[in-house]
């Protein structure tokens, strides 16, 4: 099947753009996140979307208001995050894992109460970008707008942030509010990149283009950029290669950011002993 | 209050229920250079976090540059100089510009952008600090202190009134410390930046300070440095060669 032929299907269309939105959402945040040691916090708002997407099951939504529902909850769990980490005086890891495994347990207890795993909770778990609705990448588009828009609002501030919080606050940026800001705009991405490659797989996608793109780039901005390009370029590649050898698209996605991540780190290592 | 560059009234204050600093009265006037010194743990590095906003003391006063600190909103009139990044990451992906350009951001309002007089005086501090030639360069790859030469020029590129640098040359080796803290005296001298320099090395406060406030939870000693070497305080803490260690001047 040439590329064409591919392209002409309506639901490669669909995938392949709202695959590309998704990745730039996520590669952006992830240079944040990854730099900020946040990285984990993917998979943690990923569980919670798991119960989330249970809990939806539970009352038979239709996946396009299922995106729509889960949403408050995600940004409420990706807030408790951050206050169970400032109030309970714990380490930010400590306080994802609390909230990550109250994810999985209350998505395992709602399962159970509706009947079992059923094949729309493994195709959230795992999934299926090859079967976006229209209705549900104009849902992408305007979180894609909203995220992109808050990240290039804050990104002097984001960036300062990341560089050091302790000087961030002595030029009077309130970091408080740029740290749930970022949590935030995480948690929609984590929302929507479940349909591209599954609450199992989102973190990989948030970390690996961003950590291959830190393995070259030479200034913050490059980095952003590369990791956008890297993010929709493997994106497209995982899609494709998926349609046409018939294999499960998020993992594929995944591993093709994995061997693009090994590509980089390689080349990083040659032009060092250069 | 008001004259004085930084003014500081009864303040008491510190961690989960300890007490790092009772009763710390002393002001700075403008143009000064002030060198804070105390054993470990006296709360010099407090005081500083206190200063700056970052910690928040259970009672007193402070004044930054006239105004009340809790409704101080000018940033980009003071610079600081930590003793090193607080998390630092030497696969950062910043430039030299790119960190000096965040010194900006302190005299931003929302949403905060950069323009071309933001260029310049990048430019102008990296040429002032003889920095101009790494602007490309990633902070991780430099020495610690090239790095540290960085992170001051982060601190003056909105030529602050007062400088506020918490132990800054701990990890420099003595060549690279000296030629540090000559910048420093130069900058006050030249430029009549207010400095306050806190370390544990009497002997460059004696060499650069015009004032000296020895704390120990408490302030010992506040006033002007050839005083503190006639009184009975500098005899007190540094026995009788204190004298020759402390206050002789190179």
């Amino acid at each position: 099947m040439n590329i064409t032929e591919m392209l002409s299907f309506g639901f490669m269309q669909r995938a392949l753009v709202g695959g590309s939105l998704i990745a730039i959402l996520c590669s952006v945040l992830g240079v944040f996140l990854v730099l900020r040691r946040l990285s984990l916090i993917g998979d943690g708002l990923s569980h919670v979307t798991f119960g989330s997407v249970a809990l939806a099951l539970l009352f038979r939504l239709h996946s396009f208001y299922m995106t729509l529902a889960i949403i408050p909850l995600v940004l409420a769990s990706s807030l408790g995050i951050l206050k169970l980490a400032e109030r309970a005086r714990i380490y930010g890891d400590a306080a994802i894992g609390i909230v990550s495994a109250l994810g999985v347990a209350t998505g395992v207890m709602l399962a159970s109460m509706a009947g079992g795993f059923n094949i729309d909770l493994f195709s959230y778990l795992f999934g299926n970008i090859l079967s976006i609705s229209s209705s549900e990448l104009a849902i992408a588009a305007v979180l894609f707008v909203i995220v992109i828009s808050g990240v290039a609002i804050f990104y002097n501030d984001l960036f300062a942030s990341t560089f050091d919080e302790e000087l961030a606050k002595t030029s009077g940026i309130d970091t408080g509010r740029i740290n749930a800001i970022l949590v935030l705009l995480t948690a929609l991405t984590v929302v929507l990149a479940m349909k591209v490659v599954g609450i199992m797989l989102i973190s990989a996608l948030l970390i690996l283009p961003a950590v291959t793109a830190l393995q070259l780039s030479k200034g913050f901005r490059t980095a952003i950029i590369s990791s956008a390009f890297i993010g929709v370029c493997t994106v497209v590649v995982g899609i494709s290669v998926s349609f046409v050898m018939n294999l499960p698209t998020g993992a594929t996605i995944v591993l093709v950011n994995f061997v693009t991540f090994l590509c980089a780190f390689a080349a990083r290592t040659l032009l060092r002993r250069r | 209050m008001n004259g004085a560059a930084l003014a500081i009234r009864n303040l008491r204050a510190g961690y989960h229920g300890s007490e790092a600093l009772r009763d710390v009265t002393f002001s700075v006037s403008r143009g000064d250079y002030l060198g804070i010194c105390g054993p470990n743990g006296s709360g010099k590095s407090t005081l500083v976090k206190v200063i700056l906003g970052l910690v928040t003391p259970q009672s007193g006063e402070i004044s930054l540059l006239g105004t009340p600190r809790d409704s101080f909103k000018e940033w980009r009139r003071i610079g600081y100089l930590p003793q090193g990044l607080q998390f630092f990451n030497p696969h950062f992906p910043a430039t030299v510009d790119e960190v000096i350009r965040l010194g900006r951001l302190s005299g931003k309002s929302f949403p905060r952008r950069f323009g071309r007089e933001d260029t310049l005086a990048v430019e102008r501090t990296m040429d002032w600090m003889g920095i101009g030639h790494i602007r490309g360069r990633m902070i991780g790859e430099l020495s610690g202190g090239l790095r540290q030469r960085v992170l001051l020029a982060r601190a003056l590129v909105n030529e602050p009134e007062l400088l506020v640098l918490d132990e800054p040359t701990t990890a420099l080796d003595p060549e690279t410390r000296e030629s540090f803290y000559k910048l420093i005296y130069e900058m006050n001298r030249e430029r009549g930046t207010t400095v306050l320099l806190v370390t544990h090395d009497t002997a460059t406060i004696g060499k650069y300070a015009t004032h000296l406030l020895y704390l120990d939870k408490k302030v010992i000693f506040c006033g002007d440095f050839d005083d503190f070497c006639n009184s009975s305080e500098m005899t007190g803490l540094f026995g009788e060669h204190g004298q020759h260690l402390v206050c002789h001047r190179h």
